[in-house]
């Protein structure tokens, strides 16, 4: 066994400087890294591009990072819910590249699977495609996209393991698995570090070997963004 | 004329037995609700499940079970939790049967914009634009007109475009529309709605053939 475990966020994040790209996983506020961000926020680096699906709301999440303009490009598929964001966007402090959701899923993913870049057909025909490649297959046309280049990926587990093994939770897992590998360095929290050997190799979602530091993360708050409920009989 | 709520009861006669279905936000999210008890059907939400069943009674919500419009959700007997390659996979792939998305403008030759206004803030595509590529039956769920009054079945999107030539079908508040190669094909009226007033209301052309029943709802 490869030991991946470090003792702490700081030192799991040993290494971040400013100016580098970073991937967070999550989906809105679900199955973020909150341990990372919080810690990278205390550091204070900046210059920051951050690969994300959203740019978290005002005051959790990547809208952390934005109160203190440590974000410099943001790439994601939707930033709603965050005025903050909306006022860096608008005076053009924060650079914005907006990417369809699918296409921000395969980039990661062709980064981790080492491929150079994809062709999809989402974006074809839209003003996403400007500039891009684009090549017909079968009589349908396709846009090629690259895969994403990143120094860090902050990804959160529900269980894991000294090997780096991760298992994630519900639908906390969204961009986290495909994140890992895919950077320089994977960041891997974990709600429980459990110990090695108690988790079943056939229930495993990501193998370690994606993942160069794991640890267990503290105090998660698991915000939920909208609380829709239905009335008892 | 019918409301949010007689657009989804509609769209819901849509739905087949057997059928995986994404909805979108707004009036798609309402299908559900409307959907025929006697059908298999699951629903699919691209930020990772299938098998997506009605909101949790209170004190049951789960941070991390929640829908692609962030709010908490449960799962049904027989539901699957997955990463986004993998839900963009069913998704570009072909294996989900239905979409169902809302519009600010479509066009007859079946473009779509749903995404971007200009000088206003752009809050992003999400997955909009993987499910307007792919999907073979992708249903429209809007109002007729904007607020202002102005047709959103238009000759030309004069927005942004989220996609071309996908809309297959659209159901507003006064009509249910095919999308063929000739244009618009009126194919039901809204309850009390003249043929008349849906030409009023289409910017686009309007192919109109034979007597025009009115949609049945319930």
């Amino acid at each position: 066994m490869i030991n991946k475990t470090v003792a702490n966020v700081e030192a799991a994040l040993n290494g971040v400087k400013d100016n580098m790209t970073f991937m967070l996983g999550g989906f809105g506020l679900c199955g973020i890294p909150e341990n990372a961000i919080a810690h990278l926020v205390k550091l204070g680096i900046k210059g920051l591009t951050c690969i994300s699906n959203n740019a978290g709301v005002d005051d959790f999440g990547l809208g952390l990072l934005l109160q203190k303009h440590q974000i410099k490009k943001m790439i994601a598929s939707y930033v709603g819910e965050n005025e903050e964001f909306e006022r860096q966007m608008l005076t053009g402090e924060l650079d914005v590249e907006l990417i369809p959701q699918g296409t921000l899923a395969e980039r990661c993913r062709a980064a981790q699977a080492g491929f150079p870049a994809i062709y999809t057909p989402a974006g074809y025909g839209t003003e996403v495609a400007d500039g891009k490649e684009t090549r017909e297959f079968d009589g349908k046309m396709y846009v090629l996209e690259h895969a994403f280049k990143a120094d860090f990926a902050f990804v959160k587990a529900w269980k894991g393991d000294a090997a780096g093994n991760l298992i994630f939770k519900g639908t906390a897992r969204n961009f986290n698995p495909v994140m890992c590998g895919a950077a320089k360095i994977t960041v891997a929290e974990v709600e429980e570090l459990v110990p090695l050997g108690s988790l079943d190799p056939n229930q495993i979602h990501i193998p370690g070997i994606f993942v160069q530091r794991i640890f267990k993360g503290e105090n998660y708050e698991k915000r939920i963004e909208q609380r829709t409920v239905r009335q008892s009989n | 004329m019918l409301d949010k709520i007689g657009i989804a009861k509609r769209i819901a006669k849509e739905v087949k037995n057997g059928y995986y279905v994404n909805l979108g936000i707004g009036i798609p999210t309402l299908v559900a609700n409307y959907v025929r008890n006697d059908i298999e059907v699951e629903f699919q939400s691209e930020n990772g499940v299938l098998g997506m069943g009605p909101f949790p009674f209170e004190g049951e919500e789960d941070a991390d079970i929640i829908n692609a419009g962030k709010q908490t959700i449960t799962t049904l007997p027989g539901a699957s939790f997955f990463d986004s390659a993998m839900s963009f996979s069913m998704i570009r792939g072909k294996h989900v049967d239905l979409t169902i998305l809302g519009a600010m403008e479509v066009a007859e030759n079946g473009d779509i914009a749903n995404w971007k206004i200009p000088k206003q803030m752009v809050k992003g595509m999400g997955g909009a634009m993987d499910l307007v590529s792919s999907a073979e039956n992708i249903i429209v769920a809007m109002m007729h007109t904007n607020k202002a009054g102005e047709s959103k079945l238009l000759k030309r999107c004069s927005l942004p475009l989220t996609g071309v030539g996908c809309v297959k079908k659209i159901v507003t508040n006064l009509a249910v529309i095919e999308v063929t190669k000739n244009g618009f094909k009126l194919l039901e009226r809204a309850p009390g709605i003249s043929v008349e007033t849906i030409k009023k209301a289409t910017e686009g052309s309007l192919i109109i053939e034979g007597n025009i029943p009115e949609m049945v709802i319930d």
